[in-house]
């Protein structure tokens, strides 16, 4: 049955005792927001690749110096929103400060501001309806996915349903991102086996991604309330 | 950790889901609707050989609260056998944990497309009425909707009407479960679920102690309130209480019985509403229920009185009025009287000539 197992939360780890299970936490909080946040930084802050990738590597190492993110109190909100305003508060103090963190305080930023004809300094405008809260949560969709996704396949090669794999990932992965996506009959063709048994894989494979998805935002939720809102807004029926 | 391109990670979160009825007797096809307790879709039972609704709500997504909710709702239609109430024909949980009842698949559209196209008047109230009737026979089994509003409500191709989304009715009689078991207890309400203070419902069409969240005082008077509501969208095409600028307003509803002026009267939006047909709709709209019609059959007959020109309970008419009533509905037999009157006195003249 794929109904996701009870997991514990990474997101109440991270405040362990033990520097093992701390550390085991920030990997997963990281594996899981490394690409939300290299976005966000690079969207919101407008910084290069490099750049962002050093300014969210130093953010990570920040949120562990100085326990930022184990000092997340679940009862005040989400654990995602709560990081993106530590991100952004890093961000700005470090640009203040003028400096990136692995690079010295001699490496500039890309300019965020503007001069105007009167003089003034004014930070230049984003691009017309951005919302940048609304791409991070994408991000975050797509990091959680992707993370399922690879989840769906380590467990598939462990069973032995590498078949199920493929065509789950020639239909629905590759299959979506194609103008022409392989039929079903297609797909049984190239495998050598009835369609029915096509299908079947795909909704095993879907239903184990579901599941993977599920078991992954439990790892980094704080609580049963946020990982239920959470799901809604990946996966239910409430806008997020 | 390869990166999913936009389309994938779209599709793959509406694969995900897209709820698992494979090895059930369904075939799940299109997504019909979406509302705050799930998703309802389109299916086909293979077994009957008959298209069904499906509604669908994630176990591990939802509360506690909301499940029972959809089962509650499951069991509460199973026993409303009226055909202005849609069937549940099956209730139950998919292997992958998620409930789901189905119910028969309703063709049609919803009041407020039906209302769009214009429908006379006199074919607006006859589908108010069969609303009331169903609403009545709802309250007749102990069971009031609180959420009756346009969108719930189906017209089909032949003028049927269904009530639709029993999600937060409220019953006040015990029912068996769906699983053999015994249903929750029930109260003097069985939505135990429901804390003092709640508020269920959509405010435009929502009676102003329900409003309140005062759920000891919603009874089947509330039901009264919303019909109310819908039979003044049904007159004017705007719910009770909007400003002219459009749907997307916000929405002005009673703060309490001290504001009753809060609702523009119907005939200030549209001044060929009739004088009673006002008066019924701002009787049943009465912000404290003691004001407002006892039951939806009483409603139902001022609006029955209305169309056969009788006189209704909730308009009180001077001596002018009541006479222009009556020649208005005995306009064909007068004008032949007349006719005859004038034949008979031209005949009188026409002979002394």
């Amino acid at each position: 049955m794929a109904f996701p197992q009870t997991h514990r939360s990474v997101v109440l780890a991270i405040r362990s005792a033990s520097p093992d299970e701390r550390a085991r936490a920030l990997d997963v909080l990281v594996e899981a927001y490394w690409r939300p946040v290299f976005r966000h930084v690079r969207a919101r802050w407008r910084q290069d690749d490099e750049d962002a990738r050093d300014l969210a590597q130093g953010f990570f190492a920040a949120a562990l110096e100085k326990e930022w993110l184990a000092k997340f109190d679940p009862e005040r909100g989400k654990f995602r929103t709560y990081l993106l305003t530590c991100l952004d508060g890093f961000v700005a103090k470090e640009r203040r400060a003028g400096r990136r963190l692995k690079r010295g305080g001699d490496a500039a930023f890309v300019p965020l501001e503007t001069t105007g004809e009167d003089g003034e300094t004014r930070e230049l405008p984003l691009p017309d309806g951005t919302d940048l809260e609304a791409q991070f949560r994408r991000e975050w969709a797509r990091s959680l996915f992707s993370l399922a996704v690879e989840s769906l396949r380590a467990r598939c090669a462990s069973m032995g349903k590498d078949v199920a794999f493929t065509l789950f990932e020639r239909y629905d992965i590759d299959g979506a991102e194609a103008s022409d996506r392989p039929s079903y009959a297609q797909l049984a063709a190239e495998h050598d086996l009835p369609v029915t048994q096509v299908t079947n894989h795909l909704h095993w494979a879907r239903r184990e991604l579901r599941a993977a998805v599920l078991q992954k935002l439990r790892e980094i939720t704080a609580s049963e309330a946020e990982f239920r809102s959470e799901a809604r807004a990946l996966l239910g029926v409430e806008a997020p | 950790m390869k990166d999913l391109g936009d389309r994938a990670l779209d599709h793959l979160r509406e694969v995900a889901q897209r709820p698992d009825f494979s090895g059930t007797r369904y075939e799940l096809g299109r997504e019909v609707a979406r509302g705050g307790m799930g998703v309802v879709y389109a299916a086909r039972d293979r077994e009957l050989g008959r298209e069904v609704a499906l509604k669908v709500v994630a176990a591990e997504m939802a509360d506690p609260e909301t499940i029972a909710r959809l089962r509650r709702e499951a069991r509460i239609i199973a026993h409303l056998e009226h055909p202005g109430i849609v069937p549940v024909h099956d209730v139950g949980t998919l292997p992958d944990g998620r409930v789901f009842y189905a119910m028969k698949l309703v063709s049609g559209k919803s009041l407020d497309a039906q209302v769009r196209e214009g429908p006379p008047i006199g074919e607006r109230l006859r589908l108010f009425l069969r609303i009331c009737e169903a609403v009545a026979f709802a309250h007749a089994h102990g069971v009031i909707h609180r959420d009756l509003k346009p969108e719930n409500v189906m017209v089909g191709p032949f003028g049927e009407v269904l009530v639709m989304d029993w999600g937060v009715a409220k019953h006040h009689e015990e029912l068996p479960a769906t699983d053999g078991s015994t249903a929750p207890p029930a109260g003097p309400h069985s939505d135990h679920d429901t804390a003092h203070g709640t508020i269920l419902g959509t405010p435009a069409y929502m009676a102003p102690e329900q409003a309140r969240g005062e759920i000891d005082r919603v009874d089947s008077r509330a039901d009264v309130y919303a019909l109310g509501a819908l039979l003044y969208f049904l007159l004017t095409g705007r719910a009770p209480g909007r400003t002219k600028a459009g749907p997307d307003e916000p929405t002005r509803t009673w703060a309490g019985p001290s504001r009753p002026s809060a609702i523009e009267p119907p005939r200030r939006l549209a001044a060929g509403i009739p004088r009673a047909l006002e008066a019924i709709c701002l009787k049943a709209l009465a912000p404290d229920p003691e004001g407002r019609y006892p039951k939806v059959d009483d409603l139902a007959a001022d609006v029955g009185r209305f169309l056969e020109g009788d006189r209704v309970s909730a308009y009180p008419e001077n001596p002018w009025r009541r006479a222009r009533r009556f020649a208005t509905r005995h306009r064909t037999a007068i004008a032949l009287v007349l006719a005859y009157l004038v034949m008979r006195v031209v005949l009188l003249v026409v002979a002394r000539i």
